[in-house]
């Protein structure tokens, strides 16, 4: 199968330091792929470098088997939804108007964008009743549903998610974390999803990709990397998580 | 009279300016109210930039003080009554600015005195015979009519009894008595032929010597906080307060007497009419117009006065003379300076926002043009007002009109605005930021619908410090004769009559709450509800 998303030799580095040396990765269609690693190993710097809020120094990035540059990445990324930690849901729209925002500028019907508000609702579970709220009036948890809606309205081809369930309570975070899977496997979405939490990477990976010091130092399932560490950090930092799980 | 030099300190500038013997300002105001409504302000932008009066009418200009005043609408009256139309703007500030009105043909003519004529505008050291002034004059482009029969000369002034006490009567006498303490204004103290050439010509020891608004002075004088002012020889107060003049015994100071400047192309008819006014007036009665002018607070009466007396003046061919002039009653003044008012915070303002925030966008994005941009900015607001009337006046286009009193405001309007404008759209969390570019929104889209309404607070709250700034600012525009609740301020500061100042003050203050008032409820209706909960 081919891949929808290639990266080859991308790499990013800053006056004081690299973010990212020269990677490569590629992402088959339909999978969830979790970028994890310890804080400033390289994951975000990647998932923004894919969206183009980081531009990086070299290499090359093909969506879709066609090149991004500069002129065709703002109609590449009506095609890839985005959701960070906070939402990023803007405060002076309603929760209706943050969600319909792309797709009223670039002129869709009423009546399509009514239909796929209903569905949007029901598949992330966000009640109707409050999509006329602003985002200072809805909870964390309801915000980040909005934020997905938000970035699945367009039913973009690529779905990326920055630590989306970061900063909810940890009743919040599970009962989304259900709804998400549910999500994702019901659209046969293509995920790529950021997290610092093993458990979390575990329960939606197909694969994970580990970071450190912005290499990618192993990819495959979380067998492989129990089974068949590339390298003593892959270990290490499994057995850390996991060592805590089992207080 | 006495004014400001080109290129003088701030000080001079301000001293030039708040000329001493002001007066009352009573007519129709220099551009009429040819609009009516404060919304047409736009559908009248033309209107500022074509011409801002009618251009048959013979324009006569007169400085910031009573005389000026008096000698301006005596003019104005006897073209009249020659059958030509003219129109008087009174009060338009000091020497630079009716010189380079004049030059620049925004008035016709208007009264000046010799010694300000050879030191000020011609810039002579040596004193100037009436032939010499009318020769360089003449070379540019400017007439001069024979002096009108009085000096209005520089003198030192004591209290009579103080005087006699010490038996001083001569300028030399106070050699005698170093510790009198001197209350001179800024001006006096900054001229060329003022105070520190004089202090040489006589040896004067005094060193208490302070400087002092010159109204403010008479009162000084009255209280016994000073003891010797300066003053002018047609001075009402002189006779009002019952001061002596020191006889000038070296006679140091230059003559000033009293002519008429005109354009030399300006129509001879209006020119003949002018020079009927030649030897008219001599000293004596110069006081006495003045006097009842600061008495009545009215110098069209006092120049009604000129006319009736049966002046030294042939019978005007129109065959009237001394029409009683009928003041505007005070809510069509107060009606009227509101207007005009409004009209030059509003228009200002309006240029701030349509500049100030473009600009303010581009400065949000840092780098050396947004630096430049807002030290501009700041770099404007650090001017004085008056000195940047006086530096706008002389430029092509503006000259003295109230396009000159717009631009100064929308200038000193510009600052909350770009930096309000730029400090809010910085202010937008970079995630969120992010997220518009995330989302593939258009550049514009994204300003649009995204930065500005985020930043609409902040952009608002500039909008209103301008606002209530420009209220406050435009006051200044009575300087040059763009009129506004200015006039009674200023002429009020000038005549130390709390009254007149009140009456453009209070109306001023009611103004800027009425503005911050509109402002907070157009907050309601612009800043979205999501950023209000």
């Amino acid at each position: 199968m081919s891949a929808l998303i290639k990266l080859e030799d991308v790499s990013k580095g800053y006056a004081d330091a690299v973010a990212l040396y020269p990677t490569n990765l590629s992402l088959e269609p339909g999978k969830t792929t979790v970028l994890i690693g310890p804080s400033g190993c390289g994951k975000s710097t990647l998932l923004r470098i894919i969206i183009r809020l980081i531009e990086p120094d070299s290499g090359s990035i093909e969506f879709g088997g066609t090149p991004v540059t500069c002129d065709n990445i703002n109609g590449l990324r009506r095609r890839i939804g985005y959701v960070i930690q906070e939402g990023g849901l803007f405060p002076h729209l309603t929760a209706g108007a943050n969600v319909l925002l792309m797709a009223r500028h670039i002129g869709k019907s009423e009546g399509e964008m009514h239909k796929r508000l209903q569905e949007l609702s029901k598949l992330t579970r966000f009640s109707e009743n409050l999509l006329p709220r602003y985002p200072a009036e809805l909870s964390g948890g309801q915000r980040q549903r909005v934020s997905l809606m938000r970035a699945l309205m367009l039913s973009p081809e690529l779905l990326l998610l920055d630590e989306p369930l970061g900063a909810l309570d940890p009743l919040v975070r599970a009962s989304l974390q259900k709804d998400l899977k549910d999500i994702f496997a019901g659209l046969g979405q293509t995920v790529v999803f950021v997290t610092h939490d093993l458990a979390e990477a575990v329960y939606f990976a197909d694969n994970i990709v580990l970071m450190n010091e912005g290499r990618i130092v192993q990819k495959g399932t979380i067998g492989d990397l129990r089974e068949r560490p590339a390298d003593p950090f892959v270990s290490e930092f499994i057995n850390a998580q996991r060592s805590i799980a089992n207080l | 009279m006495k004014s400001i030099r080109k290129g003088g300190t701030q000080d001079t500038i301000e001293s030039g300016i708040q000329e001493p013997k002001s007066q009352h300002l009573r007519s129709g105001s220099v551009l009429g109210s040819w609009f009516s409504n404060f919304l047409l302000i736009l559908s009248c932008l033309p209107a500022f930039l074509i011409n801002s009066s009618s251009a048959e009418d013979v324009v006569i200009g007169s400085k910031k003080f009573t005389e000026s005043y008096v000698l301006g609408e005596i003019a104005k009256r006897t073209l009249a009554d020659a059958g030509i139309p003219a129109e008087h703007r009174q009060g338009m500030g000091g020497t630079i600015i009716l010189w380079e009105a004049l030059r620049g043909a925004h008035v016709d003519a208007y009264p000046e005195y010799t010694g300000t004529i050879a030191t000020e505008i011609l810039k002579s050291d040596s004193a100037l015979s009436l032939n010499q002034i009318r020769i360089s004059l003449e070379k540019l482009g400017v007439g001069m009519t024979a002096p009108l029969g009085f000096n209005n000369t520089y003198a030192l002034v004591m209290r009579r009894s103080e005087a006699q006490r010490l038996g001083i009567r001569t300028i030399s006498d106070l050699q005698r008595y170093p510790e009198l303490k001197f209350g001179l204004t800024h001006e006096f103290l900054e001229r060329q032929d003022g105070w520190q050439p004089l202090r040489q010509r006589y040896a004067l020891p005094q060193q208490n010597i302070i400087g002092i608004d010159h109204a403010l002075g008479y009162t000084a004088l009255a209280n016994g906080s000073i003891a010797v002012k300066d003053a002018y020889s047609t001075d009402a107060k002189i006779e009002q307060n019952d001061l002596f003049v020191l006889k000038d015994d070296l006679q140091f100071f230059p003559k000033y007497e009293a002519v008429f400047l005109f354009r030399s192309s300006m129509r001879a008819d209006a020119i003949a009419a002018l020079r009927r006014l030649e030897g008219s007036m001599d000293q004596t009665r110069m006081i006495r117009l003045n006097a009842e002018a600061e008495q009545t607070k009215n110098y069209a009466r006092a120049a009604d006065l000129y006319f009736n007396s049966g002046a030294a003046l042939a019978p005007a061919p129109s065959g009237h003379s001394g029409r009683p002039y009928i003041g505007d009653s005070f809510p069509h003044k107060l009606a009227r300076w509101t207007l005009r008012h409004l009209q030059l915070a509003g228009f200002s303002l309006l240029l701030a926002i349509i500049l100030g925030i473009p600009l303010g966008i581009v400065a949000s994005r840092g780098g050396a043009v947004g630096h430049v941009i807002l030290g501009f900015a700041s770099v404007v607001q650090t001017i004085p007002s008056l000195a940047l009337l006086a530096l706008l006046v002389p430029l092509p286009f503006f000259g003295i009109s109230i396009r000159t009193a717009i631009a100064a405001l929308f200038l000193y309007g510009l600052l909350p605005i770009v930096r309000n404008t730029a400090t809010g759209l910085q202010d937008i969390p970079r995630s969120l930021r992010e997220s518009a570019v995330a989302l593939g929104l258009s550049a514009v889209a994204r300003l649009w619908q995204i930065y500005l309404p985020m930043a609409s607070r902040s952009i608002l709250a500039g909008i209103k410090t301008s606002a209530v700034i420009n209220i406050g600012t435009a006051t200044l525009a009575a300087l040059i004769g763009a009129g506004g609740l200015g006039e009674p301020i200023i002429s009020g500061l000038n005549l130390n009559d709390h009254v007149t100042i009140l009456e453009g003050a209070i109306p001023a203050a009611v103004l800027a709450l009425l503005v911050q008032w509109c402002f907070d409820l157009l907050d309601r209706v612009l800043i979205p509800k999501g950023l209000r909960i």
